[in-house]
């Protein structure tokens, strides 16, 4: 019963395929999962920003929406109607044709990345045998989609805001592929699937997820930094500061395209998101092994996590401010990145070190040791100099 | 040839010809990217996954973007009026030729041109991994090397700079 | 350490959600339509016309003298002087304004119109609900959505039209007074016409 609860969305698949010609097979499975990812994920999408309005309203003390629907809960819908009837407004000295595929290339580049994520057990839509490869791949068409937007749109504050994005992006995707390259070092395998496996494994009632390691810990933070980041997400949201820039690179977006911008970017999240559980929280595994939670079906757990991490995201967005060029390029140069090379030698000890407290103690201190000393000499550099005024005082 | 390597190979040519062809300087990068994509897709039809994946990260995420970044830097978007073709065509053509014909004898004097179809060799991620850290792994030291010094320069002429301007 | 303030500021925020649902009055927001905060006396939003009781197109104060339409800055008032003379709420024939439009997506609440008014016939309302699907002709108010009557006003800005009705029942008093003198007046020269007939008529005699 268990096990048909846990595997009811693969069995449906398998016998909706069976149901059509042998020929005609492949094509109509791949149409399915595909199908099935666009709905979820579209639909987590709606959910999020309602959850992100009504969250952030809360953590400043207001109701957020609350007319449309009980609580507010239909206001994504009266958003999308709104974005659909909205006029479709094109810069005249635009680039058309770009102009039209730069919302078009960044939700599919988002899109891509689910291909490798397993989602529940045996739920995945290709188990590639470089998984992690792949998703980082698709991910940086993400950039090429974010200058075309910036750059057919013909205005200085598209540009500006895609320039920044593009630095910040190329910035922070090196410290992402670096966090999450101790995982595949400990795992010995780029496939999400094998990745995942690994980690759906207990001791005791505890569970052998990478986060629960000293290298792990610090990957999973780092990761999540420069996911944040790569996301363009509140504190690194600088590619569309709307005091400096409008809205950067979608400035000249109305309408359903700036719906679109809009989707991609939370799709992209969830994606990046996704990744970090497959790879530091052990994908669909329960977080305990009680036998009385083995009914939990594995997709459940997923979506559990997924959920608390875009809490997370809402609940970063609601407390810290907007980084300035400088800072965020010095977190990324001076902090993240050197952290995620020491990350490497640190789980390579790990990986050579007997098991016991003392590997513990030896790869701790060299996560935390480095971490105190960065972030000090971050603080001691910061010179603010006293601003005079001439004609306010 | 299957339908979809006639796809991908249409996308392909149809890309780097327009990229020729273009005379706007980013709607050249654009479809050579496509290009790009169009290469990374055929090394994925072909089950080089490792290669197809690096072709698609280093050139479509990076190499692209980079080019992108070059043209806004030195070129203004409305001095597009000089002509597509090079005044010196014809040197262009020789060498064209040239080209064209170390390739062809390449090709028609290797072994892949003898009609017989070799056993496809299985090109894991993990025996590349091997391979790279094994037999090739001077090379790849020194290339690491080579990088890190071009880096490091990159960095001195930055540094450089901003030391004039104070 | 780098993640101090940041995790100081979180847990702020989470404070802040969690005390948004226990306290309620942590939520200061006002849940507009249905509750309003009281209206300030001093408020003001666009003109409008006042009315003495009764039929709005009877007793409209206007008598269409387009002193307001000349100092409108924006050029906000349109008004169309009526060719016959109606009596107006005193009973006196006057002049009416057959036309009197204003776009208020035009004006921009200066108050001028009701400073020139003479006759104290254009106020400034406190009304701001104004939002319509129409953005010409919703915004284009005509004379019957721009009478409103005195009790209105008063009921909006006690202060001011409490002294505006107070002078104008001193005025009206006082013309009546003065009528009354004049009544008089005529009705004695008419005593001393009958009691001696060959005498000129009294030089200033009121109409």
């Amino acid at each position: 019963m268990t096990q048909a609860i846990d595997q009811i969305f693969v069995l449906t698949k398998h016998w909706l395929v069976g149901l059509v010609p042998v020929g005609a097979q492949p094509l109509c499975s791949a149409i399915l999962s595909v199908a099935a990812i666009i709905i979820v994920f579209a639909t987590l999408f709606a959910i999020t920003t309602w959850l992100e309005r009504k969250g952030l309203g809360r953590m400043q003390n207001r109701y957020g929406p609350n007319r449309v629907g009980p609580f507010g809960l239909l206001q994504p819908i009266a958003d999308g109607v709104k974005s659909l009837t909205k006029e479709d407004i094109v810069p005249i000295t635009a680039d058309h044709a770009v102009h039209f595929l730069a919302p078009v290339l960044l939700v599919a580049a988002s899109l891509m990345g689910y291909a490798v994520l397993p989602i529940g057990r045996n739920m995945v839509l290709v188990n590639l045998n470089a998984g992690v490869l792949y998703f980082f791949a698709v991910g940086s068409l993400m950039e090429l989609a974010v200058f075309m937007a910036g750059w057919s749109s013909r205005s200085k504050y598209s540009l500006l805001g895609a320039m920044r994005a593009i630095a910040q992006m190329i910035s922070y995707e090196v410290p992402l592929v670096l966090a999450s390259i101790v995982v595949i070092m400990q795992a010995g395998s780029l496939s999400t699937v094998s990745i995942v496996n690994m980690q759906a494994t207990y001791s005791g009632i505890w569970p052998h997820w990478f986060v629960f390691t000293p290298w792990g810990f610090a990957g999973f933070v780092l990761f999540m930094v420069a996911a944040t980041a790569e996301s363009n997400r509140s504190p690194f949201d600088l590619p569309e500061g709307e005091s400096e820039i409008i809205a950067g690179y979608y400035t000249e977006y109305s309408g359903f395209k700036f719906a679109l911008f809009f989707l991609g970017e939370y799709i992209g999240m969830f994606a990046t998101s996704g990744m970090a559980i497959t790879l530091f929280l052990g994908g669909w595994s329960a977080p305990f092994s009680f036998s009385f939670l083995t009914w939990i079906p594995s997709y459940f757990w997923f979506f559990a996590k997924l959920l608390a991490l875009i809490m997370v995201f809402i609940w970063i967005r609601g407390t810290l401010p907007r980084l300035r060029m400088d800072q965020l390029m010095n977190l990324a140069w001076e902090f993240i990145l050197p952290m995620t090379l020491l990350n490497l030698l640190t789980a390579g000890i790990w990986h050579f070190m007997p098991a016991g407290s003392l590997r513990w103690l030896v790869c701790g201190s060299m996560v935390v040791v480095p971490c105190i000393l960065l972030s000090s000499r971050m603080k001691h550099k910061k010179k603010l100099q006293v601003r005079i005024y001439h004609y306010s005082e | 040839m299957t339908v979809s390597f006639l796809i991908l190979a249409v996308l392909t040519v149809a890309g780097t010809a327009a990229a020729m062809g273009l005379r706007n300087a980013v709607h050249c990068v654009l479809a050579l990217t496509m290009g790009f994509a169009g290469v990374a897709a055929l090394y994925l039809q072909l089950g080089a996954q490792f290669v197809g994946l690096a072709q698609i990260m280093v050139y479509v995420g990076a190499v692209a973007i980079l080019a992108v970044f070059a043209i806004m830097m030195t070129h203004s978007p409305e001095s597009a009026n000089s002509p597509v073709f090079s005044s010196q065509w014809s040197w262009g053509c020789i060498v064209a030729a040239a080209v064209f014909a170390v390739l062809a004898r390449a090709i028609c004097s290797s072994a892949a041109s003898a009609h017989v179809q070799p056993p496809q060799p299985d090109a894991t991620v993990q025996q590349i991994g091997d391979a790279l850290m094994h037999r090739y792994v001077l090379p790849l030291e020194i290339m690491g090397l080579l990088l890190t010094a071009a880096l490091i320069g990159a960095v001195v002429i930055a540094m450089d700079r901003r030391e004039e301007m104070k | 350490m780098i993640g101090e303030g940041i995790l100081k500021g979180m847990a702020e925020t989470a404070r802040n959600f969690f005390g948004s649902y226990v306290s309620k009055d942590r939520l200061v927001t006002l849940q507009y339509p249905e509750q309003r905060d009281p209206q300030i006396e001093a408020a003001r939003s666009f003109p409008f016309l006042v009315c003495d009781g009764g039929d709005w197109q009877q007793a409209m104060r206007c008598v269409a003298c387009q002193i307001c339409e000349k100092e409108c800055p924006p050029k906000c008032i349109f008004i169309e002087k009526s060719k016959d003379k109606k009596p107006d709420a005193n009973g006196k024939l006057q002049f009416y304004p057959a036309v009197f439009n204003i776009d208020i997506s035009v004006c921009m609440s200066c108050q001028i119109c009701a400073e020139v008014c003479p006759f104290d016939a254009i106020k400034m309302d406190v009304d701001h609900d104004l939002s319509s699907d129409d953005r010409f002709g919703g915004l284009l108010l005509n004379k019957q959505r721009l009478a409103k009557s005195n009790e209105y006003y008063n009921s909006i800005h006690p202060t001011e039209a409490a002294a505006v009705d107070a002078r104008l029942a001193g005025e009206r008093a006082r013309q009546e007074a003065k009528a009354k003198a004049a009544a008089e007046a005529k009705s004695a020269a008419e005593a001393k016409l009958a009691a001696a007939t060959p005498v000129q008529p009294a030089i200033g005699e009121p109409r």
